[in-house]
């Protein structure tokens, strides 16, 4: 993977033009997408338009930021115009954008070269990326395994060397997920601050838009484009020295896979090494997140389908149709109690930040689950896929702090482990520069990770 | 509505869809709702209400 960094210093060094790393990315997919399944629409012929005036633009002196010319994949949940939003459904057959989603918009300016749409679990709404009108997405690390989801299109189009960074969606991990199983950096920022306009819901109450990137930094850069103000100067590490890390360990460590528990500790104990505190605190309701999370997720769904459920239903997936159907037996006093739930658990989050610069934690308990799989082993216990990718996530969009997945040390099968940060809500750029710091102990690498060359 | 009733009508109205595959969704749906309904932020919520309105014919 080259990184967005990388992209920009060649660029501008002369050593590369968008135009060749375009080329580059179209070629691999070419080459490798019938295998992974990660694009639902490929733009090669807007993407070299774009690149070559990238290039030229560059040339006569213009240089829109660090996004210039660099190749983007967009979640095809986000409209982009004059191209279908399918959200991986036959429901959405017909349809096409007459405009651009406001982060779509945000990233054209900041001069990114859009090369195409990524496959999704259907309308968002599962964590595998099987479910979806265009065939499951395989992981590039172990084609036999998920990508995660629902963003996992997103995921494995950067891994395998189709888009330098991506967007995706993230109602219950969706951006940190597959990110965590892919080996990569994803950010779920705080709830409101990134436009969801534009991109189809799955809960209007728990969407938040945000990147998938190689690394903390190209994660900043695009977040920041995703924003409108691309021109951010770069994020500073915050000092190592004096960092202050929470660990909940009550329930978000009490089911974790023996390989994601090891990468976890051993990350712990290199950021003690390099200088940061790291105590131990309870966030005493967060053994009822599923229930507060599912009765939220499940009625927001149930109310957007519940029209193409009627007349439509043949469509769907038929496990997306039955989860959406679901919803709508919810009861309203039920939703009403997850609300209140999710007032509780907002006030606990804050108050396990209120002496802290980020909570720490694993971002899932488990390595990328086999594609069919419906339950996996983790430790002693058998559990359902869907349960357990979302155990350590959804809390997050429940309570709309911050949060961003790390790539740590790989398991014993060289399967990739996510490391998940969570900072106080409305300050993502300090969570970055709390990520931008502890992330090379995390990777337990400490020079920028990438390489190869990309035209 | 106790969560046995609502599961009863759930499963009946699901399979009269034509939805039985429903069935043991509607189930692990009826759990999740026994697991919220029992958290501590809302199991307050009954005797309150009774509390108040006893409270409310006393005053």
């Amino acid at each position: 993977m080259m990184t967005i960094e990388e992209f920009g210093r060649r660029l501008r060094a002369r050593q590369v033009t968008s135009v060749q790393v375009t080329e580059e990315c179209l070629r691999r997919i070419d080459a490798d997408n019938a295998r992974y399944n990660a694009f639902t629409l490929v733009m090669a012929d807007e993407a070299l338009k774009r690149a070559h005036e990238a290039d030229k633009e560059l040339a006569a002196g213009t240089d829109r930021g660090p996004l210039h010319g660099a190749p983007i994949s967009i979640k095809d949940l986000l409209d982009i115009r004059g191209v279908p939003t399918t959200a991986a459904s036959r429901v959405r057959e017909g349809h096409v954008a007459d405009r651009d989603a406001p982060t779509v918009a945000h990233l054209r300016q900041a001069g990114a070269v859009i090369i195409g749409k990524t496959n999704l679990h259907e309308f968002a709404f599962g964590t595998t990326s099987e479910d979806t009108a265009f065939g499951a997405v395989r992981n590039p690390h172990d084609p036999a395994r998920s990508a995660g989801g629902s963003s996992g299109g997103s995921a494995a189009s950067i891994v395998a060397g189709m888009a330098l960074a991506s967007v995706g969606t993230d109602t219950g991990g969706s951006v940190r997920i597959p990110s965590g199983v892919c080996g990569l950096a994803g950010l779920k920022p705080t709830i409101g601050e990134v436009s969801t306009d534009g991109c189809v819901p799955l809960s209007r109450t728990l969407d938040h838009i945000g990147p998938l990137a190689a690394s903390v930094a190209d994660a900043s850069v695009v977040y920041h484009a995703l924003l409108g103000d691309a021109r951010t100067t770069p994020a500073v590490p915050m000092p190592m020295h004096g960092l202050r890390l929470a660990v909940p360990r009550k329930y978000f460590c009490d089911l974790l896979d023996d390989d994601v528990r090891s990468s976890f500790e051993a990350a712990l104990e290199r950021l003690r090494a390099a200088g940061a505190h790291v105590d131990e605190i309870e966030i005493r309701h967060a053994t009822d997140i599923a229930p507060v999370y599912l009765h939220i997720v499940l009625s927001d769904a149930a109310a957007y389908h519940a029209h193409t459920l009627e007349t439509v239903p043949e469509r769907y997936t038929p496990p997306v149709r039955l989860r959406l159907e679901m919803g709508r037996y919810i009861m309203a006093e039920d939703y009403v109690r997850a609300l209140a739930g999710r007032d509780v658990l907002v006030r606990e989050v804050d108050a396990a930040l209120a002496q802290h610069d980020a909570l720490i934690l694993p971002t899932l308990p488990i390595v990328a689950p086999p594609i069919g799989a419906a339950s996996v082993n983790v430790g002693t216990s058998t559990e359902p896929v869907r349960n357990v990718m979302l155990r350590l996530t959804q809390l997050f969009n429940v309570t709309g702090h911050p949060a961003i997945s790390i790539p740590a040390v790989p398991s014993s099968t060289g399967l990739p482990c996510g490391i998940q940060l969570v900072g106080c809500r409305h300050q993502t750029d300090a969570l970055l520069k709390v990520a931008l710091a502890c992330e090379p102990q995390i990777t337990g690498v400490s020079v920028p990770r990438g390489g190869t060359d990309g035209g | 509505m106790t969560i046995d009733a609502w599961l009863q009508a759930a499963t009946a109205d699901a399979e009269r869809r034509g939805l039985s595959d429903l069935k043991p969704i509607l189930e692990t749906l009826a759990k999740a709702t026994a697991a919220l309904r029992a958290a501590d932020f809302n199991s307050a919520a009954g005797p309150q209400a009774e509390a108040d309105a006893r409270r409310d014919r006393t005053s």
